[in-house]
């Protein structure tokens, strides 16, 4: 992985984003539109899987947990903002006289919600990341562990339908802070807001690949006791990428809620958090752009192909695991790096650097 | 002290089937640190290879025990094929061997679904599995009591192989210590391909003892790869005695959290009880010492 120069990857930045901000919204039409901003919120979520699985080395298999807490919390306040000052309807679907669950309260103010959004993750993944990166946790039990919680958040969700919405979700959503959805002004607001929250994470995860924090990662990932013998405590820099990582999950959680006017257990489970994982590996997990471009493409394959032809669909993502997996480990982004390599020398670059430290999780 | 009893037996059972569905993953986990989460489906196999043999002999009584070793040897090719394919490239990166393996889960759970019908397949139970047992006064039913049977015939099976034959010392020779074990003239990777058949065709009887229990469709992998995963990290990696002690505890607490909430708070419930034991014991109940830093 030969470093970008700085303007390059700055000067890539600011084209991404007059391509997102300026011409998208003149070209494509509002549906499309629309479609673009649920990949944007999943290359949100994707940037952070990219800074903590590409450069930190954990696999982060659960962070549907995160989306979901951005999403329900945003979920909430508009289910609260719509249903004005009754209860919501689908809880008096089952019983008419049914009190608003007393952690529904805070979600009416609209200040608590976007605190929600942001604090939320930060303490369920500063206390999990803790926990875990502390006692040394790492490699498979980690993906593991991140996995069987995204799983427990799904089943609790679909097994509390009167206070959650179960499995139907949250949706029917009017009002956004006080703008109105169906507005389709209101709608390229809000497709705006996500790609410019997108653009914002790129160039806060450049700037923390850039800064020594990102080398301490990345030697973190390669070297994780070399990086301890050397005085600095891994599982500080482990947790900072890991929190950093959840927040911008749970902020493209947030945004995907207004923009696809619906949530459900399914699209933050085990499934859709190995959904994540797959536009990043398929990008290129420690690249810059990597990681969005390829949630990106996953996304769109996702929603177009998987509601077309979900069968052949479920072949190609399967396929793109083993494929991607197998023969590009550093996803499509490696491949320029790699052809010029070859131009230069014709025998095959050497193992990737990241090979025996993994080894060394697993056996230890 | 009523109500605990039939938590006790139910419980145990569910901790028995976990425990088969997690044999596998120990050996091919535990001793070749290779994370298949392909192995769920390969416990649908199994099932689904239960289902084809009953079509076969007319579900009689002896279709199960038919289906067991049929179920063995099917999962254990497919998973031969899924080591001579794609995971003989992947020793070197044990992390990148879990979403591999996670493409190939959702390749065989779609085949599953377009073979099968997709509200899944009736595994039929022979008569000889009708009955009740009296324990203290609980009918256990005979399901049960065999799920356990064959759990702890497996275990036996697979310690006393792993430790007595040939093959076992092997096996534990190339864990121990690879290059060593080459040297001696081992072909570690027969070997290999060895372990991941045994570990393979393990889920594949798992899965049928599973079909005799749940239902048989092409989600049931997924179901129990997590469970199953977590009873091996619990367990302590490398030892039989502690995914054991493990899987049975997980059994009894899902079955006990299920009478006092409902079934899927259960889930839930077990799923942060093992993660709170992992933060006291990150290395499971049992450890092996090594020499490696971490």
């Amino acid at each position: 992985m030969t470093k970008l120069k700085p303007w390059i990857s700055l000067g890539g930045i600011g084209v991404f984003a007059v391509l997102l901000l300026a011409v998208a919204p003149v070209v494509l039409s509002d549906h499309w539109l629309n479609n673009l901003g649920k990949y944007c919120c999943w290359a949100i979520a994707a940037v952070g899987i990219g800074l903590a699985w590409g450069r930190g080395g954990m696999l982060v298999m659960g962070q549907g947990v995160f989306f979901a807490l951005g999403a329900y919390s945003m979920a909430m306040h508009l289910t609260l903002e719509t249903a004005g000052d009754r209860v919501p309807g689908f809880m008096v679907l089952y019983d008419p006289l049914a009190p608003l669950p007393a952690f529904w309260e805070p979600f009416r103010s609209a200040g608590f919600t976007l605190v929600a959004i942001v604090l939320l993750p930060v303490v369920v993944a500063g206390i999990l990341g803790y926990a875990l990166f502390k006692r040394r946790v790492k490699g498979a039990y980690f993906a593991i562990l991140t996995q069987a919680l995204a799983v427990a958040l799904a089943t609790l969700i679909s097994s509390t339908i009167r206070e959650t919405g179960g499995d139907t979700g949250l949706s029917d959503f009017k009002y956004f802070f006080g703008f109105v959805l169906n507005d389709p002004a209101n709608k390229v607001m809000v497709y705006a807001i996500t790609a410019a929250l997108l653009v914002g994470c790129l160039l806060a995860v450049r700037q923390l690949y850039r800064s020594r924090f990102g080398e301490l990662l990345v030697a973190a990932r390669d070297a994780e006791e070399r990086v301890r013998f050397l005085g600095y405590d891994p599982a500080n820099v482990k947790l900072v990428a890991f929190v950093v990582s959840a927040l911008m999950a749970s902020v493209g959680g947030a945004m995907f809620v207004p923009l696809v006017g619906i949530i459900t257990p399914a699209e933050i489970g085990a499934a859709a958090s190995i959904l994540m994982i797959a536009g990043v590996a398929f990008g290129g997990r420690a690249s810059l752009f990597g990681p969005a471009l390829g949630a990106m493409a996953v996304g769109w394959g996702q929603s177009s192909l998987g509601s077309t032809w979900p069968e052949g669909w479920t072949y190609i993502l399967g396929l793109l695991f083993v494929v991607v997996i197998l023969f590009l480990p550093h996803g499509l982004s490696s491949l320029p790096a790699r052809f010029a390599a070859m131009r230069r020398r014709p025998e095959p670059p050497p193992a990737p650097a990241i090979a025996a430290a993994e080894l060394e999780e697993v056996r230890s | 002290m009523d109500a605990l009893i039939p938590q006790l037996l139910n419980g145990s059972a569910q901790g028995a089937l976990l425990l088969l569905a997690a044999l596998g993953l120990s050996l091919t986990f535990g001793q070749m640190g290779v994370i298949n989460m392909a192995h769920g489906e390969f416990l649908m196999l199994g099932a689904f290879t239960a289902y084809l043999v009953q079509q076969v002999i007319a579900a009689g009584d002896l279709s199960i025990p038919v289906a067991l070793p049929v179920a063995f040897a099917g999962a254990g090719l497919f998973g031969l094929l899924l080591e001579v394919t794609i995971i003989r490239w992947m020793y070197r990166r044990p992390l990148d061997t879990l979403l591999v393996t996670v493409g190939v889960s959702l390749i065989l759970q779609q085949a599953a679904l377009q073979i099968f019908p997709s509200q899944g397949v009736p595994v039929e139970k022979p008569g000889w599995l009708d009955g009740q047992l009296n324990v203290l006064g609980y009918g256990w039913p005979l399901r049960q009591v065999f799920t356990i049977a064959l759990a702890a015939v497996c275990v036996t099976a697979l310690s006393a192989w792993l430790k007595y034959t040939s093959f076992g010392r092997r096996i534990r020779a190339t864990v121990h210590n690879r290059d060593l074990a080459e040297t001696t003239g081992i072909s570690t990777r027969s070997i290999d391909r060895l372990t991941f058949f045994v570990g393979s065709g393990l889920a594949g009887i798992a899965g049928v003892a599973a079909s005799l229990i749940g239902g048989t469709n092409s989600q049931m992998g997924a179901q129990y790869i997590i469970p199953a995963f977590l009873v091996v990290a619990a367990g302590g990696i490398g030892q039989l005695k502690g995914t054991i002690i493990a899987a049975w505890a997980v059994g009894v607490a899902l079955s006990c959290f299920a009478y006092w909430t409902t079934g899927s708070l259960a889930q839930v419930l077990a799923f942060i009880l093992v993660i709170v034991f992992l933060q006291v014991r990150p290395q499971g109940l049992f450890t092996v010492r090594t020499r490696s830093l971490a």
